[in-house]
């Protein structure tokens, strides 16, 4: 499918409208989810697998990944706001093979003693909540057999990486995305801004 | 709730849990939907599916009984992988509960979405 195509699609993605400060719920734009799952699927980690998404929000990733040819989808959420919404994105676009779980990631290791192919996922950029974006990669490389495919904020990459490192996973930044936030919440100052993302691919250096 | 979700999952996150698996299955509501058949991602989730827990679960749901015994080794016909398919991930609880085998604790099934989410105390 065409990248065209796939964002034109993703457009039609209902996102919520009052996300959670404290959460750090940024929706995933349908350019930068489509962008993000074409590179994944050129990479053979999308058709036929079972995919994880953390954090999953309306669904973006996980819909975009049922419509490029993943066997089954596993969404997980800590809020039931956006899974509402993603249950009628669901019902919208008559997708079967995505599955949705309420739960804190925080809490997912031991929770799920099966790993999936592949993680896609947009964590909290760990601004607000410290920590978050490598806990959110932490627990995506316990659940996964072969490759994270993650958003993360640029300015915080060498940081990130790592600290990621150390724990034992491999990370390359695929490329350098602008992510567009609207006034989303009352702390930002102007209406709208650029914050510059990377779209970083994660994997264990010892595979288990 | 999906089958293949309900074989993930377990509760030892739970403070003194053991195992935590498999979560009991309370049916209130079920629904079946269709999903495109792939032999070879059946063939891949196999190996690791608990089976007991699938074949305990599918027969909860009222759905196992043309699932074999045992997990069917490599040579597989179509037939029973359809069975596998069809109980696995296309039967979803819409509406119960998931019980936790050793502490009882409930998780409650609402609109087809399992609520795992723990209080910081049971942790």
């Amino acid at each position: 499918m065409k990248l065209k195509k796939l964002k034109s699609i993703l457009d039609g993605v209902e996102t919520f409208d009052s996300p959670n400060v404290d959460l750090e719920q940024y929706p995933t734009p349908p350019d930068i989810a489509a962008e993000m799952l074409h590179h994944v699927f050129s990479s053979g980690d999308i058709e036929g697998k079972l995919i994880l998404d953390l954090g999953c929000g309306g669904g973006i990733l996980s819909i975009g990944a049922s419509i490029l040819g993943a066997s089954q989808v596993v969404a997980i959420d800590i809020d039931s706001g956006p899974l509402e919404i993603f249950q009628s994105n669901l019902e919208e676009f008559e997708v079967t093979n995505i599955s949705m779980l309420q739960a804190s990631v925080s809490h997912l290791s031991s929770m799920m003693r099966m790993k999936a192919d592949t993680v896609i996922m947009n964590p909290p950029f760990g601004t607000r909540n410290k920590g978050a974006d490598l806990m959110f990669l932490e627990i995506a490389s316990s659940l996964c057999s072969k490759h994270i495919y993650s958003l993360h904020k640029t300015s915080t990459r060498e940081h990130l990486i790592r600290k990621a490192e150390k724990r034992g996973l491999k990370c390359e930044v695929i490329a350098q995305l602008r992510y567009n936030i609207d006034k989303i919440y009352g702390f930002h100052k102007r209406d709208s801004r650029d914050i510059e993302v990377d779209f970083i691919k994660c994997w264990n250096a010892r595979p288990t | 709730m999906k089958l293949l979700t309900h074989n993930m999952l377990t509760s030892k996150a739970i403070k003194g849990v053991q195992t935590g698996f498999p979560l009991n299955i309370v049916v209130k509501k079920t629904k079946t939907v269709e999903t495109e058949f792939s032999s070879e991602f059946i063939q891949r989730m196999l190996p690791k599916l608990d089976w007991p827990a699938f074949l305990k679960a599918a027969q909860t749901l009222g759905v196992g009984s043309q699932l074999p015994d045992s997990p069917p080794t490599e040579t597989t016909d179509e037939t029973v992988l359809r069975s596998i398919h069809h109980a696995l991930v296309e039967v979803e609880v819409i509406e119960g509960e998931l019980i936790c085998p050793e502490t009882e604790r409930k998780f409650p099934i609402s609109n087809g979405i399992p609520n795992m989410l723990l209080n910081e105390d049971e942790i």
